[in-house]
């Protein structure tokens, strides 16, 4: 240590000494009678100091580090931050290999044969459906306004593990799926095929299928436009349809509100709720896992294969 | 020892020139160190396709997260982890940020990361979240943004921003600048002819996004730049995967 103060004494000339007050000898330099004493550096500092750079060489050698014109020096090690993810996943995966193969070569309406890859099923999509699906469906998949309940009975395209497999795999009206469930709901009111008067003899009629109202003489006029223009898709007792994903109007619940305003609006503007297609985003094990969780929530309908 | 490492200290604190040579060739040594990576910066963007500059509407989107100030809570770079794999998707490539000016990374997560956000959602769940996040997520702390769905989108002259963004190396093309004003316009209109659109801009959504089809407004603008985040690259194309594999065996 070349500084240290032992040697600076001599070599630093005229007026290196002893401080007495601190006994520790100055580095020799006055200014105006200022002086500064040559404190050594705390050995335990020195210690770490030297280790850092000790590690930093071992780091270099190891880890990808120099940068050069084509990339940087790849290390001995061969890390890269891609390739741990890669291992990471693989061990992850390693895991739950068996289940995820046994269910991925199970067509989605025969897990319920099979009551333990089922529970597995389901776990895996209770896991998935927490990451993906509740802030549109709600953490108890209860919905809200134009998000379905999923916990119900009430299926707008259907109940059984393969039409929600469908759902999942291609979604409804999005864009970009050719397979995409789509139908289309005219717009009565805006497009002006109904008048604002028909549109409200119609919601009166609705409401009284619903049980929500007593039977008018609007509701009676509303029931002859609702059998000409309705009655396709939502079914003459408004028992709804399932092909076009057309709700049930003669039950209590209820996608967009059934209280006169909301039903004004539907009839007048129309609805057409968008749910996204997950092919492209979740593998198609987990697509069954999420068929298979939703499935179990309470309306899972039996497959029509299996009936 | 003749000279103690001080008196050599000595020697360079008091002749002028030598300190002065010394100082440049320490700043020199520096500078080269973090200058001359830049230059070959290019060399660490991977190559991958589908990239394409942002339509003009996903420009004006992506100016008002900029003024909204989105990017204080939300990141927009899914780091190679699996935690956050799992949660948001395929990890970001350089190349996705490359026509960002400036990217929009960030640096702190107080809401999910929006990289990968394009197509997660439907329009009407952003209007509604953007509305009142409360109302479809009852545990957030966004504030609301309703005005986004009544202030008219305002976004100036497009075809100086393309142009400006061009000038940085966004390779818009002479049609594109010429045509931004009305890009923009007619992306967002369901009536407008969209197909000169969709060939410039390869993959670009072209519909009503905020609900209301009579209105051109910033919410507008706002969900198109979200439903175009992260979707470009096809991370998961046979090719696109081929190749990352590759890298990760290097």
């Amino acid at each position: 240590m070349v500084h240290d103060h032992d040697q600076a004494g001599p070599d630093t000339g005229k007026t290196s000494r002893l401080d007495e007050a601190t006994g520790t000898h100055t580095v020799g330099h006055e200014w105006d009678g200022i002086e500064e004493l040559d404190t050594p550096l705390p050995r335990w500092w020195l210690i770490l100091f030297y280790l850092c750079i000790v590690f930093a060489i071992v780091y270099v050698i190891l880890y990808p580090a120099l940068p050069g014109l084509r990339g940087a020096t790849p290390g001995v090690l061969g890390w890269t931050s891609r390739g741990a993810l890669a291992a990471d996943i693989k061990t992850a995966d390693a895991g739950h290999a068996a289940v995820r193969a046994a269910i991925a070569a199970m067509p989605v309406e025969d897990l319920v044969k099979n009551p333990v890859l089922q529970r597995a099923a389901i776990e895996g999509g209770r896991a998935a459906f927490k990451q993906n699906c509740v802030q549109c469906h709600g953490a108890g998949a209860a919905g809200s306004k134009g998000y379905p309940n999923l916990n119900d009975d009430d299926w707008l395209w259907g109940g059984d593990i393969g039409a929600i497999a469908q759902t999942l795999q291609h979604g409804i009206r999005y864009p970009g799926d050719d397979a995409t469930r789509i139908s289309q709901m005219p717009a009565f009111g805006h497009d002006g095929i109904l008048t604002p008067a028909q549109v409200q003899d119609v919601v009166s009629h609705v409401r009284v299928i619903s049980h929500q109202e007593a039977v008018s003489a609007a509701s009676q006029r509303g029931a002859a436009i609702f059998a000409q223009n309705c009655a396709v898709c939502h079914g003459a007792n408004g028992e709804g349809g399932r092909q076009v994903g057309a709700p049930r109007l003669n039950d209590a619940i209820w996608l967009y509100g059934g209280d006169r305003a909301a039903l004004t609006e539907t009839v007048t503007n129309a609805r057409a709720g968008v749910m996204p297609a997950w092919q492209q985003r979740l593998d198609p094990v987990t697509i069954k896992m999420l068929a298979a969780y939703v499935h179990s929530l309470g309306g899972g309908e039996t497959s029509p294969a299996a009936r | 020892m003749a000279i103690s490492f001080l008196q050599r200290h000595k020697m360079i604190e008091r002749n002028i020139t030598l300190l002065a040579a010394l100082a440049f060739g320490a700043v020199t040594i520096g500078g080269i160190v973090e200058i001359a990576p830049l230059f070959w910066i290019d060399n660490t963007i991977e190559k991958v396709q589908g990239m394409r500059p942002y339509t003009p509407l996903e420009q004006a989107g992506r100016d008002i997260y900029i003024r909204e100030g989105c990017y204080l809570c939300h990141s927009q770079m899914i780091r190679p982890f699996r935690d956050e794999t799992e949660r948001y998707g395929h990890y970001s490539l350089a190349a996705e940020s490359m026509y960002d000016h400036p990217f929009q990374w960030g640096s702190k997560r107080t809401g999910p990361d929006l990289a990968r956000v394009g197509g997660k959602y439907s329009d009407a769940w952003h209007v509604q979240h953007l509305k009142d996040p409360r109302s479809v997520v009852p545990e957030s702390i966004m504030p609301t943004y309703q005005f986004l769905a009544t202030r008219d989108l305002d976004a100036g002259d497009m075809r100086a921003e393309t142009k400006v963004l061009s000038e940085v190396g966004v390779p818009y093309t002479q049609q594109d600048i010429a045509r931004a004003n009305a890009d923009l316009a007619a992306q967002a209109d369901p009536q407008a002819d969209a197909t000169d659109l969709k060939k410039r801009y390869p993959k670009a959504q072209a519909r009503d996004f905020d609900g209301d089809p009579r209105r051109l407004t910033e919410m507008d603008a706002l969900v198109a730049y979200l439903q175009v985040l992260g979707t470009m690259v096809d991370t998961g194309a046979p090719a696109a995967q081929e190749k990352l594999a590759k890298e990760k065996g290097r």
